[in-house]
């Protein structure tokens, strides 16, 4: 479903082009969880994010199903990321002006792919039945990243593409929190693709991809 | 000491890192104080010129003996007093005709003139002889000089043929004004012995009661702390103080708004001093010596504004008080070092006014918890409910003057505490505005519209009071000067009905040209006029005198009349009344007022009370006869008259070649108007001018306001990005979001503005002037506003929307970046 092929990003710094991605390449099946993992600066978070189409890269190719990524221009990768795609970010990253249950339905419905039945049961898993009039300042860091994948999942995307989705959360509420996405993604069906500094929380998923400056080791 | 450095240093550093914030600190703080400074300068210039009228040579400000009629009396009375150990000083005054215009002759003793009036130092020990000896100096201002258009040394012809002697220019004389030996005077005005007053010194000695001297012959008038000129000009000031005040006020919000961001942003910095040891007082005291500093500095750039608005606008404040109310304002601006002082006084004061509440906040919130991202805003949200009922009060209160208060400052009172209550109550309003809107839609995209919306209001409020603020008085002014303006042509139609206006040089010339108009048989009608001045309730009062005539009967512009109040008038018992007499002296139809005449006092009844807009002074219409018959002095030499269209440009030619009268002393009616309506015109021009200034800092405000924004609103535009929208559709909705806040604003403005304009017509006016308008609505004038409102907020809102659009996608992913 995912297939990257010698994928190539650097940037440039004060004196000089750093590579961060030297020739990636990876695949993800249907309904596959991967594990990205690596030390920082191996260029985890930037693989992640030239797949979400939030950058572009030198050189390479990205194909979501037969979706060329690398080749769509900036309305296309944001119209990809709206209906196929599903993000959850370290800072949660949601919208502070909308309460919980806006919050959750606000892709799905931006794609037009909302299901009243699935948000139901994404509630239930996910707890939040009685934060749905809340808004994020009034929840823990817990439950806003719960309802940052709930957001991801909501739109029943073909992948779902997670940075650090526990890194500000202790060992506890991480580790339930990871059995829950786990357990949605099957449910859903849709390819996972996670960065993280945990081997442990690494060991849940089906395949652990490790990044070493800029290479799969 | 180190540490407090240390601490300087940490505190200034947000500013280096933040330039764009501490830009807009700046404009803010420039933009108050060059406003009101500007406006300070163009105030501090007229007093200073009436000062000087009213200080040279024994005005108002010299204690006095004046014959009770006010007319002239014996100069015995002087030799008298003198011998009997009184200071006293002589003075001979009365107006003259020099190349067709009136001017004042001031007849002076040098010797024994008072040195608190000013003489000796402007004559000099030198001069003096030179001032008496023969053939003696005529002193006179540079710009009487330049109005007159005569040079240093000329020897001008007054109207009744006398020479004056020798013309010397004195740079420090009051203008309108010529100065001469009271001898030369004597002679010239053709009265022998005569005197107008006695000016008193300040020597201290053993003097007589002075009714033993005098008798009944003389009263003493005592020193007026006001002269007549500031008792008029009142209100023209008090206007531009509050015009002023205004943006004044409109500048602090931008300051207002950059220093609570910057507070709200040095929070967390605040906190790790407090952890490094620094103790809670410190930062404190370092913020508001940084602050001063500022304030000082924008403070000094703010009076370099102010001094070249002020010099910008002078030329239109000195033809409207000229035109208006006869003050001779010199065009080139002279400061004192007090009004530097006080600008940099005010900008500091305003400064320290502006962050008063976020160094309150700064001082009481507990530093863990300002670390908080949510916490400033807690305390915002807090301060919003505290508005709204801030504005209730403040309502309640324009409510309260509105229904105790008779006076100026009342109405003012009224205007400011609408103002205000508005400029709290608008967050409040705009906040629920957005609610309505957000629980109107479910569309994902529209719900975040609203909320967003609202989310931003703290943020965006203090712009959004500046944008209200400025438009809501552009509203009323422009509804007030528009009203004006319809109703003032429609009075000129009625108070201008002869075809030509002439003023002849001399009385003589007057008898010569009505005999010579006697023999055309293009003059349907001769209509003389004359007009004297006496003081009337404590201010100088007009008495215009006019012929029975069906002219006037016709079109003479009476708001309320008694069925025979022109017969009563032409019998000479009754009188016209301006509305603004009628008004300050409460003068009902019917009720009898005695006027103090040089022949005694003269009884008339008010039979009709008309509007007279544009005169400062209240005025009587009486009949010619009747008026000549009580003040016999009164000059004779303006006539109307009644020509048929076709002939006027002929008679005038006729009467240019006959009589050698030029355009000061010979016009059509079209001219005339079209001088009123020039005065009319420039008097407002200053408020134009200050209104565009207020509206231009209100879209400054609204720049830096969503440029600040700009830079804080990332992590809520990036996930947004994130989940499939473009940096286009971006940036397209947040200008909508602008846009939208500013047309409710706008919107909220126009009732507003109209409140404004009644409270202006209704109250402001009728104090200040005492006259009342009509009130009209003007829905173009509304809609073109509206439109400029909106204008500002697009051309506000560019900046930062180009920069969301150009924003490089490394931008917003760094919001995601786990290291940030």
């Amino acid at each position: 479903m995912l297939t990257v092929r010698h994928l190539t990003k650097s940037y440039r710094s004060a004196q000089e082009d750093v590579a961060v991605l030297r020739g990636i390449d990876l695949i993800v099946a249907a309904g596959e969880s991967v594990a990205l993992t690596g030390e920082s600066g191996s260029g985890k978070s930037t693989l992640l994010h030239l797949i979400a189409g939030l950058d572009e890269a030198d050189a390479g190719e990205i194909m979501l199903g037969d979706v060329a990524v690398t080749r769509l221009k900036d309305p296309e990768r944001a119209a990809l990321r709206r209906d196929r795609l599903g993000l959850v970010f370290q800072q949660f990253n949601l919208i502070p002006s909308l309460s919980v249950a806006d919050n959750l339905s606000f892709q799905s419905r931006l794609s037009g792919r909302h299901d009243q039945a699935w948000q139901g049961e994404l509630i239930e898993r996910l707890g939040l039945s009685a934060l749905l009039k809340r808004y994020p300042e009034q929840l823990s860091g817990g439950q806003q990243q719960r309802v940052a994948i709930g957001r991801a999942l909501a739109s029943k995307p073909a992948l779902l593409l997670a940075d650090e989705p526990t890194g500000n959360l202790d060992e506890d509420t991480a580790d339930e929190v990871m059995h829950l996405v786990r357990d949605l993604v099957s449910r859903s069906g849709c390819g996972f693709l996670m960065v993280t500094h945990s081997a442990r929380l690494a060991a849940m998923l089906d395949r652990r991809v490790h990044l070493r400056a800029g290479l799969i080791a | 000491m180190r540490r407090a450095l240390w601490v300087v240093a940490v505190l200034l550093s947000h500013w280096r890192r933040h330039p764009l914030q501490f830009a807009t600190l700046m404009i803010g703080l420039i933009a108050a104080t060059a406003l009101w400074s500007g406006v300070q300068a163009l105030n501090q210039q007229a007093r200073t010129s009436y000062d000087r009228a009213a200080a040279a040579f024994g005005g108002t400000r010299t204690p006095m003996l004046v014959s009770p009629s006010g007319g002239a009396f014996a100069q015995q009375l002087f030799v008298d007093l003198r011998r009997a150990g009184w200071p006293v000083s002589p003075v001979l005054e009365a107006r003259v005709q020099i190349e067709g215009r009136s001017v004042r002759l001031l007849g002076i003793e040098p010797v024994t003139m008072p040195p608190e009036a000013s003489a000796a130092a402007e004559i000099g020990t030198a001069g003096a002889q030179a001032f008496i000896a023969s053939p003696g100096q005529a002193l006179i201002s540079r710009e009487t000089l330049t109005e007159l258009g005569l040079r240093d040394g000329a020897t001008p012809t007054l109207g009744n043929g006398q020479q004056l002697p020798p013309l010397k220019l004195q740079a420090a004389l009051a203008p309108g004004v010529i100065v001469v030996d009271i001898g030369i005077a004597q002679t010239l005005l053709a009265m022998p012995d005569q005197l107008s007053r006695l000016l008193i010194g300040k020597a201290k000695g053993p003097r007589p009661n002075l009714e033993s001297v005098t008798g009944q012959q003389l009263r003493l008038v005592q020193p007026e702390s006001e002269t007549d000129l500031e008792r008029l000009t009142d209100s023209f000031h008090l206007n531009l103080t509050a015009f002023g005040l205004l943006s004044f006020v409109v500048g602090l919000f931008i300051v207002n708004s950059a220093i609570g961001l910057g507070f709200e942003q040095r929070l967390p910095m605040l906190r790790t001093l407090r952890a490094c040891g620094v103790s809670a007082r410190q930062p404190n005291a370092v913020l508001v010596l940084e602050l001063v500093m500022i304030a000082l500095l924008a403070g000094a750039v703010g009076l370099v504004c102010g001094y070249v608005i002020a010099a910008l606008l002078l030329p239109d404040v000195a033809a409207s008080l000229r035109g208006l109310y006869g003050a001779q304002i010199p065009g080139q601006l002279t400061l004192k070092p007090e009004w530097w002082l006080a600008g940099l006084a005010i900008s500091v004061i305003g400064a320290l006014l502006a962050a008063a509440s976020s160094l309150l906040k700064a001082v009481r919130l507990p530093l863990l918890a300002a670390a908080q991202p949510y916490a400033w805003q807690q305390a915002q949200h807090r301060w919003l409910r505290l508005q709204g009922g801030g504005a209730l009060l403040v309502f309640a209160t324009a409510a309260l003057v509105l229904w105790f208060g008779d006076s100026l400052i009342a109405g003012f009172i009224v205007l400011a505490a609408l103002l205000l209550g508005a400029a709290l109550a608008l967050p409040v309003l705009l906040g629920l505005v957005l609610a309505v809107g957000e629980r109107s839609t479910r569309r994902p995209l529209l719900r975040w519209f609203w909320a967003d919306s609202r989310l931003q209001l703290s943020g965006l409020s203090l712009a959004l009071m500046a944008l209200l603020l400025a438009l809501a008085v552009n509203v009323g002014v422009g509804t007030m000067v528009e009203s004006f303006s319809r109703t003032f042509v429609g009075w000129l139609d009625g108070r201008l009905s002869s075809e030509i206006y002439l003023n002849a040089a001399s009385e003589a010339q007057a008898r010569e040209i009505r005999t010579w108009l006697a023999q055309r048989p293009d003059v349907q009608a001769v209509l003389p006029g004359s007009q004297a001045e006496i003081q009337f309730g404590g201010a100088p009062v007009q008495i215009n005198g006019l012929p029975d005539h069906a002219t006037f009967r016709d079109q003479w512009p009476l708001l309320d009349a008694t069925p025979d109040a022109w017969d009563r008038v032409r019998d000479g018992d009754g009188a016209l009344v301006s509305e603004q007499l009628s008004r300050r002296m409460q003068l009902t139809l019917g009720q009898s007022v005695t006027l103090p005449t040089p022949t005694g006092p003269w009884t008339v009844q008010v039979a009709a009370i008309y509007a007279d807009y544009g005169n400062p002074k209240g005025q009587f219409t009486v009949n010619i006869d009747a008026l000549l018959s009580h003040l016999p002095d009164s000059p004779q030499t303006r006539m109307g008259l009644r020509v048929a269209p076709e002939n006027i440009a002929v008679l005038m030619d006729a009467i240019r070649a006959r009589f050698g009268l030029d355009g000061r002393n010979l016009a059509d009616q079209a001219s005339v108007k079209k001088e009123s309506l020039g005065i009319f015109n420039r008097t407002f021009a200053v408020t134009s001018a200050l209104n565009a200034f207020t509206l231009g800092v209100a879209g400054v405000a609204l720049l830096t306001s969503l440029l600040t924004l700009s830079n804080s609103r990332l992590p809520q535009l990036a996930p947004l990005w994130a989940i499939g929208l473009t940096r286009r559709q971006l940036a397209g909705i947040e200008l909508m979001k602008t846009m939208c806040v500013a047309l409710i604003t706008a919107l909220l403005a126009l009732p507003l503005g109209l409140l404004v304009a009644w409270c202006l017509i209704a109250i402001v006016n009728v104090k200040a002037f005492g006259w009342r308008l009509p009130f009209h609505v003007f829905p173009l004038q509304l809609v073109a506003l509206l439109a400029i409102a909106l204008l500002a907020a697009l051309v506000a809102s560019l900046l930062p929307i180009l920069k969301l659009v150009r924003m490089q996608p490394a931008d917003l992913v760094r919001v995601f970046a786990n290291e940030r």
